[in-house]
């Protein structure tokens, strides 16, 4: 009985006795879904056009965020060290192409998904030896993100907003409007749904599927680049942060694995759910639910809607 | 092309009677209102232009679709539904337009594979294999050995059946749904695909298995010569409605029938 | 010419679908296992025993099972790590209250937890399909991974929340703990895997192997046949999980004889995952072949700047591991998707009509 109290009554109760707190869990959680989503968005990207589920997702924002520290540590200007790490981006696509992705072009979906996980192997070695191991420092400041927090009074108390957040939050929201927009009323943007929807057909109306696939996969190195600058950002880079990309799965589960809109969604409800949860029926089970509550949501989610909330519903024909 | 076989099957009571079956997907009807029955031991056909229901009347009777109208009596039991379980038990077994061979296995296993309901050593039998396990798994591989030689397809046993031909494929598949010992088979489009001289084949096949082993046969097809040669009634839909039912001749003859396909007739 | 099997005609079922139906294949297999049981113990050292034969031995296990689920029934499973744990914790606990009971019956018994446990998870499997259900499994390896460390029961309330394991015997000979030799664990490794390979063999070849595959391959046409999808896909993630729990227990007992939480992580479901996919998804062999790469080659690395007087420090060495294994997975997957399991058939197939080209 008591269990019960505390499980579904006591955390509610205390939502409404602190207000301020509630807002700034929501919020925390708010800003851990978007930058979840954006990791989601990556592999949205490539999911999308080219079916396969890129693993090396979450390597790749490391790698992203650890050359432009790197550059900039050699003495390149902040600004010159971005480019420079966007033509990194570009190489890395070109060669996943060539080198991993044409050779598999035929095989099933498995087996390129098990190839990014050798991708990811290999740029966790490469990455090591070009870049060490240490943790390294965002350069925040020098690329112009703001820095400090706003300090709001409000609900009875004060809740803080990182003003690093609301920057992410923006950016999230610039980039995923672009996208979103990119794919709907460009050339390239439709011939990439094509390619998402058939290989073959695509094919034979004679888009290009190499072509496409760099710009897919330098589109995703980039969001993993917007994506590394705001993680480390907040927290340091580190190679420890590509695990983060399983977090991503969750996410794709209840958003879809092909929608832009989808990831956005997918990511808030679990970055809240994840901290409310965390905060309020965390300490009920002993610290640290947050490494597998994110699974069970998902998981839980996917008994009722196998195919997520946003996709598509998958009819099987005989 | 009706083989010169041994004593005719006697044509006997209803098998298997369709009520008002309607099913829609979503907005779409794919079967409205339709009653038709099979009887004991003859080969009927259902016939039809393209996306007349032909398939999903059969998934109806497998069980993978679910009618929102209408009831299925097999075998004098009378349901709103079947389920696919109900009726593998039941002794009902089905090939597919596309072929739906279990492709990592070989042919061998395959047929074995439609032995499973019969066979059921338990665990742990399974786990050490000699004794009451490998009795039955000889007692099955005997079984399905009859079928291959029936079928002529003893040299690709060990195949694995992605590497057949199409032909040698839909053999396999024919293979597999005999070993559940069916009472009523059926086949989706079984001569889709095929030469002539395959298609006799199927055709011979097909007759043996209703003459030999009596049992009953629905088959969709899409060849008028093969149809009107091997079947013993014909109910033709089209639009997911019924628009003929009899015997050959009384199909072929029928205007509503050539309207549906547009005066086109083998 | 060697490997021919012309003459060799059986003459009943039984025979035909024997283990080993090809002579040579048998003699093989007899020669194997007499170098295993008598010539390694004889020469190879207590080094070259505890760092590669036992180690090979438990991850080809665990391999098995994944192989198993993955392999044999298409469940694709990221949980490997916990299931092991579950097995190596259950064993811990069971040597807890039970001291008196001979080990390897414990580590058996341990299997049954991790087989319940597994079949608990696969219940989604009914409604999850395909790359879903792996996400499903991640659930369980976290939140496993979680009460590995949340629960201080499970290791008996350890402050460093590590398990030490305890000394036992067998027939008077120590078999567990500090005294106990390299050459009786690795005996006792042995034998548990070769009779559970035997037996899962044995799995694979009758009814149950075939309604996995059934399953895998196409489950439309599997419920046509009769086949119960839920309990066939239960028996696999229960079969499954005993296999990676036994291997879990003898990884602790046996092999390191000692562990933390961080033995049965996520990063452990990976490397059993990565053995079954190179050494071969649905073969048996291939699981041997996997774990022995995948174990051995970062040793062979390791050791081979210092047999070639190259000097190279150990952090850069296992980054360079983590790149060669990383290309190595593409490689595999663009040359030969089936695996080294494929790569031996097409070997043996060469030696079937050796020395004609084909």
């Amino acid at each position: 009985m008591h269990l019960l109290y505390q499980i579904f009554i006591d955390p509610f109760v205390q939502m409404g006795s602190a207000p301020d707190l509630f807002a700034q869990t929501l919020w925390e959680g708010m800003v851990a879904g978007v930058l979840y989503s954006l990791i989601a968005l990556g592999f949205v990207l490539i999911f999308k056009a080219s079916g396969v589920f890129n693993f090396a997702q979450g390597i790749m924002v490391v790698f992203a965020a650890l050359a432009l520290v790197g550059f900039y540590e050699h003495g390149v200007p902040a600004f010159l060290a971005l480019v420079l790490t966007i033509v990194v981006m570009f190489i890395l696509a070109f060669a996943v192409e060539r080198l991993v992705l044409r050779p598999l072009v035929n095989q099933a979906e498995i087996i390129l998904f098990m190839a990014t996980f050798g991708l990811t192997y290999f740029l966790i070695g490469f990455g090591e030896i070009v870049f060490g191991g240490d943790p390294k420092v965002m350069i925040s400041e020098q690329l112009g993100l703001p820095s400090g927090s706003y300090q709001i009074k409000m609900l009875g108390g004060f809740v803080q907003f990182q003003k690093i957040d609301i920057a992410a939050a923006i950016i999230a929201s610039v980039m995923v409007a672009g996208l979103g927009i990119f794919f709907q009323k460009t050339r390239i943007g439709r011939a990439l749904r094509a390619v998402a929807d058939s290989h073959r057909a695509a094919l034979s109306v004679g888009i290009s599927l190499e072509q496409i696939w760099v710009i897919v996969w330098f589109a995703a190195g980039i969001v993993a680049l917007a994506t590394g600058i705001m993680w480390g950002a907040r927290s340091n880079v580190s190679f420890a942060l590509q695990i983060i990309a399983l977090k991503a799965l969750p996410v794709l589960i209840l958003g879809g694995f092909t929608s832009i809109p989808g990831a956005i969604v997918g990511g808030l409800i679990i970055g809240i759910g994840e901290k409310m949860g965390e905060f309020y029926w965390g300490p009920l089970l002993g610290s640290g639910i947050e490494t597998w509550l994110a699974y069970v949501i998902a998981l839980v989610f996917l008994l009722f809607r196998p195919q997520g909330l946003f996709g598509e519903r998958i009819i099987e024909r005989v | 092309m009706r083989a010169p076989s041994g004593p005719e099957v006697a044509v006997g009571d209803v098998l298997l009677s369709i009520e008002n079956v309607s099913l829609s997907f979503g907005g779409v009807k794919a079967i409205s209102d339709v009653s038709f029955d099979i009887r004991k031991g003859e080969i009927r056909a259902i016939i039809g232009p393209n996306g007349a229901g032909k398939t999903s009347m059969l998934n109806v009777i497998n069980g993978f679709y679910h009618p929102q109208k209408g009831r299925i009596t097999f075998k004098g039991e009378t349901r709103a539904e079947m389920r696919p379980y109900e009726a593998a038990r039941g002794g009902i077994a089905r090939t597919f337009q596309n072929v739906a061979l279990f492709r990592g296995m070989t042919s061998l296993d395959n047929i074995m594979a439609g032995r499973t309901l019969r066979m059921n050593r338990s665990f742990f039998w399974q786990l050490l294999r000699f004794g009451p396990a490998m009795k039955e798994e000889v007692e099955h591989r005997r079984r399905v050995e009859e079928i291959i030689d029936f079928l002529k397809i003893q040299d690709i046993r060990r195949v694995p059946v992605g590497r057949l031909p199409y032909g040698l494929q839909k053999r396999v598949e024919l293979g597999r749904a005999l070993a559940m010992e069916p009472e009523l088979l059926l086949l989706d489009e079984p001569m889709a695909g095929m030469n002539i001289e395959e298609k006799e084949d199927m055709s011979r096949f097909i007759l043996d298995v209703n003459d030999y082993y009596g049992t009953t046969i629905a088959l969709i097809e899409h060849d008028m010569g093969v149809v009107m040669d091997l079947s013993d009634r014909v109910v033709v839909l089209d639009h997911g409605i019924k628009i003929a039912d009899g015997t050959p001749d009384q199909v072929k003859r029928d205007q509503a029938v050539i309207d549906a396909y547009l005066g086109v007739a083998h | 010419m060697f490997y021919r099997e012309a003459g060799q005609y059986k003459t009943s079922y039984a025979a035909d679908q024997a283990l080993f139906p090809i002579l040579q294949d048998k003699v093989g297999m007899l020669l194997i296992l007499f170098a295993a049981y008598f010539l390694v113990p004889l020469f190879a050292s207590n080094f070259v025993i505890d760092s590669i034969f036992i180690p090979v031995l438990v991850l080809s296990l665990a391999a098995i099972g994944l192989n198993l689920l993955t392999g044999y029934t298409g469940l694709l499973s990221l949980g490997t790590g916990g299931f092991m744990g579950i097995g190596a914790f259950a064993c811990y606990k069971l040597s807890t209250y039970f001291p008196g009971i001979n080990i390897i019956v414990l580590i058996i018994c341990s299997g049954f937890f991790s087989a319940a446990v597994g079949a608990l998870f696969g219940l989604p499997s009914l409604r999850i399909k395909g790359f879903y259900l792996a996400v499903a499994t991640l659930a369980s390896q976290f939140f496993l991974s979680w009460c590995f460390i949340r629960v201080p029961w499970l290791y008996n309330y350890n402050v460093s929340a590590s398990i030490e394991v305890p000394s036992r015997t067998l027939f008077g000979l120590p078999v567990t703990g500090p005294n106990a030799t390299s050459i009786t664990r690795y005996v006792i490794v042995l034998t548990i895997v070769a009779v559970m390979t035997w037996m899962a063999s044995n799995l694979i070849r009758g009814r149950i192997g075939r309604t996995w595959m059934a399953v895998r391959d196409m489950d439309i046409a599997a419920e046509l046949m009769g086949i119960k999808l839920l309990q066939t896909k239960l028996l696999a993630f229960a079969v499954s999980s005993f296999y990676c729990g036994v291997a879990g227990a003898m990884m602790v007992f046996l092999w390191l004889g000692n562990a933390e939480s961080e033995s049965f992580s996520i990063n452990q479901s990976f490397l059993v995952l990565f053995m079954v996919i190179i050494g071969g998804l649905g073969s048996l062999l291939g699981s041997f072949f996997g774990a022995a790469l995948i174990w051995g080659l970062p040793i062979v690395m390791r050791n081979a700047p210092l047999v070639f007087g190259i000097p190279v420090t150990a952090a850069t060495m296992e980054q360079i591991t983590f790149m060669t294994v990383g290309v190595l997975i593409i490689l595999f997957l663009i040359i030969e998707p089936n695996g080294l399991a494929r790569l031996w058939q097409i070997g043996k197939q060469k030696l079937r009509v050796w020395p004609f080209p084909y």
